[in-house]
């Protein structure tokens, strides 16, 4: 004999029927949740780079772009002219063991290893928008160490007025530079006031990781004040000098790249204009801010100079 | 005249495949960091391909004696306004939202799009007297002398192209020595039936 018992709990009771009817769209929601539960959590795993990573009230609070924006979207000329390259060719750079020999007016001149220099200051999170002088934009989560406790370490002497900083240069592992596209190595330099500033940093890492070699592994320079070609990457020298260096670009075309090269939407390159600029991502431009919005903190720096003729 | 339907076709379809392309990439998310930079770039080094590509059929008939090439000049010709019209309608429209200010400003301040403007201008003209009408109306050697602006066109998208990169030049280079080969090429036919025609003059 068949005892038909009604069930105890009927099927509507257990889910919504409103939820039964969009199940479809409930079950992509909770791959997607579970999908980034899952992104998070390497995200979370892989800062294991820089365990006590401080966050910096000096950061944006601007969204910053994705790391594939960050990492594929780059001036590298060491590795390509193009923006797409360096992403492709920069897996040959070996970026340890990594020597950077700091001299010039220094009490001691002295080679010191990247994991070394790492230590002499705890890294912290610094999100900076950086503004590329061909009027593109990022905001780019960096892991640097203030720049000025680098110079605190490296012990200039008073007459150090500027620091310049060179990148490696090594055809083998920097294909780009069997073209003579410019002039290598790569130079880049600073006003020592510049340098010392609590923005200006050394990146090491990027996204919490270390850094990847297309961003300038493994020390890169960071001013975000300044257009994006400041920034020295792979740097295997820090020298002090009196005189003002004569960065790469200046050298290349002077009347087109400053060696201030302050972020200014008033003074145009010669072939474009640079009051407006395209943050990766967004489909209008916006229009750019003096000294790339940090003028608050830099401004004064350049008190009473003619910034059209400085530029 | 089957078979000349069917290259001619073959040829639309092929035409067509850049943009196709820049489609394809949009909708697989292959366009870069940058797309709207990337869109614009594609479009314009297109455009100055097909405009050579256009300039290669006179010294091919001349060079292969298949002289029902010219019959697919025109097709060419157009799709180079074609591609140089999406170019030009993606910087004013996507990146200048249609800004009209701005794009004046950029014309008249902006020398590589001073030339880039009107380069596109002077395809305005070549355009609309393509049709067979249009070349009866003018007649054959009006018509052929309108369009050598062509070669004016070329030598302007060349330096267009030259004038916007930032340091890295090859690509304008090779572009400029393929249009120095072709325009060389009918200064050199040129020369020569010049001179054949002055040893025949009677002394």
């Amino acid at each position: 004999m068949l005892i038909r018992r009604p069930p105890a709990i009927q099927p509507s009771e257990i889910t919504d029927h409103d939820l039964y009817l969009n199940r479809r769209q409930f079950l992509a929601a909770a791959g997607l949740t579970l999908g980034a539960a899952l992104i998070g959590e390497s995200l979370q795993a892989a800062p294991s780079a820089f365990p006590n990573l401080r966050k910096s009230p000096l950061s944006a609070s601007e969204p910053p772009n994705s790391p594939r924006d960050i990492t594929t979207y780059n001036n590298f000329y060491e590795f390509g002219t193009d923006k797409a390259e360096p992403a492709r060719n920069a897996h040959t750079l070996v970026t340890r063991p990594w020597t950077v020999r700091i001299d010039g007016e220094v009490k001691r001149a002295q080679s010191v290893d990247v994991e070394t220099l790492m230590r002499w200051a705890p890294p912290e999170e610094r999100i900076y928008r950086l503004r590329c002088v061909e009027a593109w934009s990022m905001v780019i989560p960096w892991v640097g160490l203030p720049l000025a406790s680098i110079i605190k370490h490296a012990a200039p002497t008073s007459r150090a007025k500027y620091v310049e900083f060179t990148t490696l240069s090594d055809p083998k592992q920097m294909p780009g530079q069997r073209s003579s596209v410019l002039e290598w190595p790569y130079v880049e330099g600073l006003r020592m006031d510049e340098a010392m500033h609590p923005l200006s940093i050394m990146a090491v890492g990027l996204y919490g990781d270390i850094l990847p070699n297309q961003n300038g592994a493994p020390l890169r320079l960071v001013v975000p004040w300044k257009y994006g070609f400041k920034n020295g990457k792979s740097i295997v020298r820090i020298r002090f000098t009196e005189q003002q260096p004569v960065n790469t670009w200046n050298r290349a075309a002077p009347g087109e790249y400053g060696f201030y090269a302050n972020v200014n939407p008033a003074v145009d390159h010669p072939r474009w204009s640079q009051a407006k600029e395209r943050r990766l991502g967004e489909f209008t431009k916006r229009p750019t801010l003096p000294f790339n919005g940090y003028a608050e903190q830099v401004a004064q720096l350049y008190s009473g100079m003619d910034l059209r003729k400085f530029y | 005249m089957k078979t000349l339907f069917a290259f001619k076709a073959a040829l639309f379809a092929l035409c067509l495949a850049p943009l196709a392309r820049l489609v394809f990439f949009a909708f697989t998310d292959r366009l870069g960091a940058n797309p709207i930079e990337f869109v614009i770039r594609s479009l314009g080094t297109w455009t100055l391909t097909l405009l050579l590509i256009t300039l290669c059929i006179t010294p091919l008939r001349r060079l292969t004696g298949w002289n029902s090439l010219i019959r697919v000049r025109r097709l060419l010709g157009l799709f180079v306004f074609f591609y140089a019209g999406l170019h030009l309608l993606t910087y004013a429209g996507v990146d200048q939202s249609f800004d009209l200010s701005a794009i004046l400003a950029d014309i008249v301040k902006r020398p590589y799009i001073t030339v880039g403007v009107t380069c596109f201008v002077l395809l305005i003209p070549l355009a609309v007297t393509s049709t067979n009408a249009m070349q009866r109306r003018l007649g054959g050697r009006r018509w052929q002398q309108l369009h050598r602006l062509v070669y004016l066109i070329a030598a302007g998208g060349v330096l267009h192209y030259f004038q916007l990169v930032k340091k890295d030049v090859t690509q304008p280079v090779l572009y400029g020595l393929v249009l120095g080969v072709l325009l060389g090429m009918r200064l050199w036919w040129r020369w020569q039936s010049a001179r054949v025609l002055a040893n025949r003059q009677p002394g």
